[in-house]
């Protein structure tokens, strides 16, 4: 009974936002179509809402000194990880419908820039925090640990030690409470 | 009479209350989404844990989102016994966990000594529940462990040797608290359980004696160092009470190595040091552990 309720809860708040963007379309509508969002043609990204930028958006304090930067090979390793990863996790057929229409371009930037900050790499990070960008998409502890296997052949991949894959893999385990939300 | 109902009556209330549990979620269960070796290794007791310390994760390779299983194997060559204990485990929900063992303890020749007759083979069956009461051992805060209690409610089908070397009872429950945490930024997992028990040699030689039948607060402690995602090293120590006045009983000591064969199998080896055992000294020996997990 509880859970009827919480789904019939649930099914009104997903509901709202399209009735509210149908309302926006249809008063613009008259004029024109409301333009397909078009991707920089610098960064190949597509525009998203305005928001403040601070590197307390990564979720973690980097690590002093240059051991795990060195761990990783520096940003060019960093940036094999970061790829291999999201190859992985969206070729992945247990998560990959998760990423299906969303920009992955800006996602291998952004988690980029986060790993790299949080390595003491040189990076700073410019990307939304861990709750909103997570809070809609409802992922479960279930996709995490895949996330977390896809990472973790990633940095095998780039022949990084165990212990140095752990040590970093602790700074993103808090995160945890922002990302998983069912 | 009065001491088979109680058990059976929680476990039938555990069982009720986890397929309750079952049926709301199975809508959309999701098994088998633990991270590879965080359902720990069986113990000889049945329940989750790292072979002979019991620790606060729920058996099984479930999740929060599904219900999983975990059954295991043990043989234990020592001077003068053979060991083995084999046994199944149910873990609903990252929650909950429901276990069942059965040990058997071949005393080869000292049976022979205490005239009981060569070969004979004590017995005992273990039903266990556990629930995870906070925490998580992989996610969060890395200094907030996660923490469980438990009972063990233990019944030896050999109560003529029980009586005849002083147990006051062949059956007892233990009760635990035990608190796990992978600390990630050093590879390391630590556990600390104190149990609640009056068993002797875990029950195997009954519960209590004439003269003491109260439970006593014992330890259980490991630490184990993750070489790679398969393969974990690292010992544990776990103390036991000294109640009877024929045989003394020593502290449990092993060091062991587990390796994740596959996401559902585990081989663990051990080098144990069981201590006096029913007045053979010196029980070392080597602990051989398969584990399928689901
Ligand atoms: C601790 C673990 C995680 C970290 C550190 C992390 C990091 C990030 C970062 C930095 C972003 C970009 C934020 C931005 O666009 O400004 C992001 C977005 C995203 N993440 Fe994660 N993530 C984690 C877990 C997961 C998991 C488990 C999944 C799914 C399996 C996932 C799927 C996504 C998706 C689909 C987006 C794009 C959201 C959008 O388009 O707005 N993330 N994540």
């Amino acid at each position: 009974m509880i859970s009827l309720i919480l789904a019939l809860a649930f099914a009104g708040m997903q509901d709202m936002p399209d009735t509210d963007s149908a309302q926006a379309v249809s008063e613009a509508a008259p004029e024109q179509p409301a333009p397909e969002p078009q991707r920089d043609p610098v960064t190949g990204e597509l525009p998203v809402d305005p928001y403040e930028m601070s590197d307390a958006h990564a979720g973690a304090t980097p690590f002093a000194g240059t051991g795990m930067r060195d761990a990783f090979h520096g940003q060019d390793g960093i940036r094999r990880v970061v790829n291999t990863m999201v190859d992985r996790a969206t070729n992945d057929p247990r998560i990959s419908e998760i990423f299906v229409s969303h920009d992955l371009v800006r996602l291998r930037r952004t988690l980029f820039e986060q790993f790299c900050y949080i390595l003491n790499a040189g990076c700073t990070y410019t990307g939304r925090d861990m709750a909103s960008s997570h809070r809609d998409i409802g992922l479960q502890i279930d996709d995490l640990n895949i996330l977390v296997e896809n990472l973790q052949a990633a940095m095998a991949q780039e022949k990084i030690s165990f212990s140095a894959q752990n040590r970093f893999l602790s700074k993103l385990a808090p995160m945890k409470r922002d990302v998983v939300t069912r | 009479m009065n001491r088979l109902i109680d058990p059976v009556r929680i476990a039938c209330i555990l069982v009720l209350s986890a397929s309750t549990l079952a049926t709301s979620h199975a809508q959309d269960l999701r098994n088998g989404g633990k991270l590879l070796l965080t359902n720990g290794v069986s113990t000889i007791e049945g329940s989750g844990g790292g072979g002979l310390a019991t620790w606060s994760t729920i058996a099984g390779n479930a999740t929060q989102e599904g219900i999983g299983a975990q059954a295991h194997g043990t043989v234990i060559e020592l001077p003068d016994y053979n060991w083995t204990s084999y046994g199944i485990a149910l873990g609903f929900f990252d929650r909950v966990e429901l276990s069942y063992a059965r040990q058997n303890l071949d005393t080869i020749d000292i049976g022979t000594a205490l005239g009981l007759g060569r070969g004979y083979t004590l017995n005992q069956d273990i039903f266990g529940a556990k629930v995870r009461l906070a925490g998580d051992a992989v996610y969060g805060d890395s200094m907030m462990p996660q923490i469980a209690v438990g009972v063990q409610h233990k019944r030896s089908s050999d109560d003529a040797v029980v009586a005849a070397v002083g147990g006051a009872s062949p059956n007892g429950t233990d009760f635990y608290v035990s608190a796990t945490k992978l600390f990630l930024s050093h590879s390391v997992l630590a556990n600390a359980t104190v149990r609640f028990t009056k068993a002797n040699q875990t029950g195997l030689l009954g519960f209590g004696s004439a003269t003491d039948t109260s439970h006593k607060p014992q330890f259980e402690g490991s630490i184990a160092y993750q070489l790679s995602r398969r393969f974990v090293v690292g010992g544990e120590y776990r103390t036991k009470p000294d109640n009877l006045a024929i045989a003394r009983e020593d502290d449990w000591v092993d060091l062991f190595a587990a390796y994740a064969l596959t996401r559902n199998v585990t081989v663990t080896a051990a080098y144990v040091d069981l201590g006096s055992i029913a007045t053979a000294d010196k029980q070392r020996g080597a602990l051989l552990s398969l584990q399928a997990a689901f």
